[in-house]
């Protein structure tokens, strides 16, 4: 007979509203389970009434945290639609914006890993190092967190030439900053002790549970969007995707603290890139959207986001449906919690950096009459193409 | 001095509720308790509990899954207690206000005794609501 312990829906461990049932014996966790629907906002289903213009400012506000990374998406997936080639300076600035975005995500989770383990001095530090990083998005684009840089054919606002020193100055302070913190946190005995060997995914569970991001890269699987299926600036710079090999929370940590020095070496490349290009071009006009089916993805801070959006030539999207990194991420906690103890099983559950908010928009499949019987593969597979072939009709 | 100007004379606890929401509000919120803006210092402490709590901290728009969960928050908590509506989703509803599951504002379930505005709102513009809000006369404050 296991009992259940409930985290959540409104836990002071997480900021977000969903619930967690772990069902335990003892202290070891034997299962769990995972209630959402605390933070849907039908925002798929919003989408269709609103204009390409306006669906920008809607899917910043999918997530806070990666809100470049969606527009990002939804950009990729009309100029595909439209067959748009954004010019070379919008390019930089949009790669600019998302690595800034990685950099700040990051630094706030090894802050929460922190503040999960207990250990809030390493919360305090990270947020505090993270102060600069939102100054210079302010400074780019007059907000803290929702940057509305993104349009349709290129960037509403330009990083002038003469501001460029100025932020190379602001990242090498934060450079020096994550040195800090990274030499810190990776030679804690104390972080090493929660960490270490805890929440382990190997390389055949990351597979079939189809995760992605630095979920999937801590378990040595290379997977990486910028370098799989390149769009933007990244083509046109050096830079590497981070692995580690133990797959544990330690080596999540680890891929993410490494990720960040990829991330700046990737800003200041764009910077000078930046310096090669005419000042002003940061757009092309996009007088209409054609017919289309289209799909765009971008690697935010946790992974892939997949965007798909029909259109007919109307102002407005038929269909638009978003995919988000941590629904598949989230997942995971089937394998990497089971078999821990409670206190473990929390810093299993923030490895993955899960964000609800991005994953609020899937209809979950219950049998009516018992309440228990979830659709089986095939039949999901089933409705799902019907879907499709209902949509192709439209 | 009242029982109520005693109540919110000293360190204020608060309570955050994060409705359906972007998570930036949230994340501004946690950004206030961070060294740059540290709201301890104000004796102001994020506490994991309602029944702890003095101020109530609401952010994101409320959805129909949230709204009796809300409810249930609020007529828990120990009276008299102040509610914020942080961030624009909380005052109105913001860009979500269209949406299928939206269950109203938050002043719409609840009384509320400050707004602050702002997508997200900046953790000053956070700290400068609450101070005013405690400036405000106790006769004004709606919930308690």
């Amino acid at each position: 007979m296991s009992k259940i312990i409930p985290i959540g829906p409104y836990h002071p461990l997480q900021e977000e509203p969903e619930l967690f049932k772990l069902y335990c014996e003892g202290e070891i966790v034997k299962d769990v389970k995972w209630e959402t629907g605390y933070n849907h906002r039908g925002i798929e289903k919003l989408s269709e009434s609103k204009t390409f213009d306006q669906v920008f400012f809607l899917v910043e506000r999918v997530c806070g945290i990666c809100s470049t990374s969606h527009p990002f998406a939804f950009a990729n997936c009309i100029e595909e639609i439209g067959e748009i080639e954004v010019p070379n300076r919008a390019k930089y600035i949009r790669t600019i914006i998302a690595e800034l975005e990685r950099i700040h995500s990051h630094l706030l989770w090894v802050g929460l890993a922190g503040h999960f383990l207990g250990y809030n001095t390493v919360f305090m530090w990270a947020w505090k190092y993270r102060e600069p990083v939102l100054d210079l998005f302010e400074k780019i684009s007059g907000n803290r967190n929702s940057y509305a840089m993104f349009k349709i054919g290129g960037v509403r606002r330009d990083i002038e030439n003469d501001k460029i020193p100025e932020i190379k100055k602001i990242l090498d302070l934060v450079k020096k900053k994550t040195d800090l913190l990274t030499g810190a946190v990776m030679d804690d005995p104390v972080i090493h002790a929660r960490t270490k060997g805890v929440g382990i995914l190997t390389k055949e569970d990351i597979i079939d549970f189809a995760a992605v991001g630095p979920t999937a890269r801590a378990s040595g699987i290379a997977i990486d969007v910028r370098k799989d299926d390149p769009y933007a600036a990244y083509p046109l710079i050096n830079w590497k995707v981070i692995t580690a090999e133990e797959g544990d929370v330690f080596a999540k940590a680890k891929v993410r603290l490494l990720e960040m020095y990829e991330s700046v070496s990737i800003i200041e490349q764009c910077l000078d890139g930046l310096k090669k290009e005419p000042e002003g071009q940061t757009e092309i006009v996009v007088k209409n959207i054609p017919e289309g089916i289209g799909t765009g993805h971008a690697e935010a801070p946790r992974g892939e986001v997949f965007h798909f959006a029909k259109t007919n030539g109307s102002n407005y999207p038929v269909r638009h449906k978003i995919r988000a990194p941590s629904y598949v991420n989230i997942a995971t906690f089937k394998k990497s919690c089971i078999g821990q103890t409670i206190s473990d099983a929390t810093i299993s559950l923030a490895a993955v950096d899960p964000c609800y908010c991005c994953t609020e928009r899937l209809a979950s499949v219950y049998d009516f009459g018992s309440g228990h019987k979830i659709l089986g593969g095939e039949e999901l597979i089933r409705i799902s193409q019907k879907q499709t072939d209902k949509l192709l009709k439209l | 001095m009242g029982f109520k100007e005693f109540c919110f004379k000293k360190s204020l606890w608060l309570f955050h509720f994060g409705g359906a929401s972007c998570n930036n509000c949230d994340i501004e919120i946690l950004d206030c308790l961070t060294p740059r803006y540290d709201v301890e210092r104000f004796g102001m402490l994020l506490v994991g509990s309602i029944r702890h709590a003095d101020v109530l901290l609401v952010n994101g728009s409320i959805n129909q899954k949230d709204k009796k969960r809300l409810l249930e928050i609020y007529h828990q908590a120990p009276k008299p207690i102040l509610v914020v509506a942080i961030g624009a989703c909380g005052c109105t509803g913001g860009i979500f206000a269209e949406g299928n599951t939206f269950a109203g504002p938050v002043d719409k379930i609840i009384p509320v005794d400050a707004y602050i505005p702002g997508c997200p709102p900046k953790p000053e513009a956070i700290l400068a609501g609450i101070v005013k809000l405690l400036n405000k006369k106790p006769e004004q404050h709606k919930s308690a």
